[in-house]
């Protein structure tokens, strides 16, 4: 049996993207710290890259006493081997009690790999995390069946308790230049770099600089839309916002939009701070994917359409009318 | 070559509905189907065995209760060769990381598959976490997200994944296990000699003790996460609807509405 009180202090998986550390990794800190707070233990992050050593600093700005650094020039690419290897080998040596990532493409390949490795419990996509003071346990919450159903979750004795979080839950604190930590590099030998696998290239999305799942603000359309051309008003209004472009499942099958940018059960599962639908009639399959989005604006011809149910502030009217004066409107009040 | 393919009957999401007063779903009738995203594993098994031809053998395996044989049905109706139902009340309760564990004992007692093809995501669990940790309890690699096969030899696979920003091309050894994603094809609707073949194929199911696993690392009692509590959230907002009968005035006042909530 597993001694559970041999393991203490929270971690958080850092992500690196384009050779930077993301901006994930500091969302990932703010969970962190308050996990770390209630249980007056240390909070550390993990990052992994090619060569990360620039920006560690920033790391502790942002909340983390300790950062475990390993860098590796097989660690440019996410081989996945070679990352929940590394994992295991800092998570045997260091012990930390509860381990949380991101719920991106590569949170929710490592982590499984890596709770599988070590014989515990992992909590996907939480959208809140708690401790329960009395038991000093993890409490994960997180919807399912398409956020119908709300579930909290423990891992009463197996450690890690592992969890993934919904990126754009939660927003970095703000940093502190003041802040000190320890730094500490870890070295391997070249046997724990040896892969199963070959990276060969990445070819960006044209249509997104900003993938959905990391967007404050959505502007989605839907067969309401009409033609794939219109979409470049989804696009205009987007760079107002700074944000990104969302789709129903039925624009992306008309070819209007690809579908890494589907919104839904079949798609991807988005939080922003504002989702604006637009000509969506809100089928159950779509809302699964948006419904804890914290404002959503829908703008619909039908008055009866369920999309209306679940938005804020609803418009009934022709959204190929109502959105270039939204658009004229908001540029000309950002000059 | 032998493909495995891993699918789940989860609730039919087509029934559900939203309840008007409440906000929250209901699921009077709890129809079951064939998880939909497992329909793109299942396709794309049945697009290499037409691409290599007819030395590919495609079982269907998956773990859940009696029903589910028809969820593995659909599947053989869609092109599989034959199935496995991993059913015994043992199993009930499983965690994601029990059921990896169950579902990797039986590839395992079945024999070798050089692939294994698993959906993205349940639609009624939503993790996605199954197939990266039956990969990992197997010991082979684990490439997710699929959004395309290009390139199969004897012992290597080249796939696209669909990640944050774009597409990454990967090759891996095999075997090895894929989770796909929607974009990968369209999966195809059976045709009636698919059904007839599904219905004179006969499932095998297999218990606990067939499969050889200890008892006390499956279902519930070999889960390390437990459920503490469940409720049901308000989906619906109540929020404030307005006519555009003028255009220019409704803009406004969804502007004035967005500043308040500091959107803008
Ligand atoms: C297993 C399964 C999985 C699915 N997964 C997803 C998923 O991930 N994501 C998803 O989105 N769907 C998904 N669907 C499909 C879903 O059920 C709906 O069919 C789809 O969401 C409808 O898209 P839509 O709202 O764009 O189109 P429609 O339902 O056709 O609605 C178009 C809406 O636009 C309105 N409209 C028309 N003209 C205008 C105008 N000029 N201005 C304003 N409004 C206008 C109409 O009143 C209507 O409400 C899934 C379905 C199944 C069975
Ligand atoms: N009980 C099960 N039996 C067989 N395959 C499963 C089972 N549960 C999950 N899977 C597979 O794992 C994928 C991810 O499921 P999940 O991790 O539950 O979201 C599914 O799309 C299936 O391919």
């Amino acid at each position: 049996m597993l001694d559970i009180t041999e393991y203490k202090g929270v971690w958080t998986l850092g992500e690196v993207r384009d050779e930077k550390i993301s901006p994930i990794s500091y969302e990932l800190l703010a969970w962190g710290r308050k996990l770390a707070n209630a249980l007056n233990v240390d909070l550390a992050s993990v990052i992994m890259g090619k060569d990360v050593k620039n920006e560690l600093n920033k790391l502790v700005h942002f909340g983390a006493d300790v950062v475990y650094v390993v860098e590796h020039p097989k660690l440019e690419h996410f081989l996945p081997d070679v990352h929940a290897r590394i994992l295991e080998a800092l998570v045997k040596e260091f012990r930390p009690e509860i381990f949380i990532a991101s719920a991106t493409t590569y949170g929710r390949t490592v982590m499984p790999i890596l709770s599988a490795k070590l014989k515990t419990g992992l909590t996907a996509d939480c959208t809140e995390l708690n401790v329960d003071t009395q038991e000093k346990l993890l409490l994960q919450t997180r919807p399912a069946i398409g956020g119908n159903v709300m579930a909290t979750i423990k891992t009463p004795l197996h450690r890690p308790q592992m969890a993934t979080v919904r990126p754009k839950g939660k927003k970095p604190m703000k940093p502190n230049m003041t802040r000190t930590g320890k730094i500490i590099f870890k070295e391997y030998s070249e046997k724990m770099y040896e892969s199963k696998y070959k990276w060969l290239s990445f070819e960006r999305d044209k249509t997104s600089d900003l993938p959905i799942q990391e967007a404050d603000v959505i502007i989605a359309g839907g067969k309401g839309i009409k033609d794939g051309k219109n979409f470049s008003m989804l696009y205009d209004l987007a760079n107002i916002f700074g944000g990104s472009v969302g789709a129903s499942r039925s624009a992306v099958d008309m070819g209007w939009i690809p579908y890494s940018h589907q919104v839904g059960l079949s798609g991807k599962t988005v939080s922003p701070r504002l989702y604006i639908a637009a000509g969506i009639s809100g089928a159950v399959q779509h809302v699964a994917g948006m419904s804890s989005s914290e404002t959503v604006v829908a703008i619909n011809t039908d008055p009866d359409a369920p999309i209306f149910k679940v938005a804020d502030f609803g418009i009934v009217g022709n959204a190929l009318e109502i959105l270039p004066v939204l658009l004229k409107k908001l540029s000309e009040s950002k000059e | 070559m032998r493909i495995a393919v891993l699918i789940k009957q989860v609730p039919a999401t087509d029934k559900v509905k939203m309840d008007e007063k409440t906000g929250t779903m209901i699921r009077s009738e709890m129809e079951s189907e064939l998880n939909p995203l497992d329909m793109y594993a299942v396709e794309e098994a049945v697009r290499i065995k037409e691409r290599l031809g007819k030395k590919v053998y495609i079982t269907v395996i998956s773990m859940g209760p009696s029903q589910a044989v028809e969820a593995i049905k659909d599947a053989i109706s869609m092109g599989c060769d034959d199935g496995y139902l991993l059913s015994d009340r043992q199993f009930a309760g499983a965690d994601t990381f029990a059921t990896a564990y169950t579902l990797s004992a039986a590839i395992r007692k079945i024999r070798r598959f050089e692939l294994v093809f698993t959906g993205e995501r349940a639609t009624d669990g939503e993790t996605g976490q199954v197939g990266p940790s039956v990969a990992a309890q197997l010991d082979i690699p684990v490439v997710t997200y699929v959004s395309c096969v290009e390139k199969i030899t004897d012992d290597t696979i080249r796939v696209q994944r669909l990640i944050e920003g774009g597409h990454e091309t990967i090759e891996v050894s095999l075997p090895a296990l894929l989770s796909v994603v929607k974009e990968i094809n369209e999966p195809r609707i059976p045709n009636l000699a698919g059904k007839m073949k599904a219905k004179s194929t006969t499932v095998l199911t297999l218990t606990a003790d067939q499969i050889g696993v200890s008892l006390d690392k499956t279902g519930l009692s070999g889960s390390p996460t437990r459920v503490v509590k469940m409720f049901y959230p308000k989906l619906s907002r109540d929020g404030r609807i307005v006519k555009a009968r003028d255009v220019d005035t409704v803009v406004d006042e969804l502007i004035e509405f967005m500043r308040k909530r500091k959107l803008i």
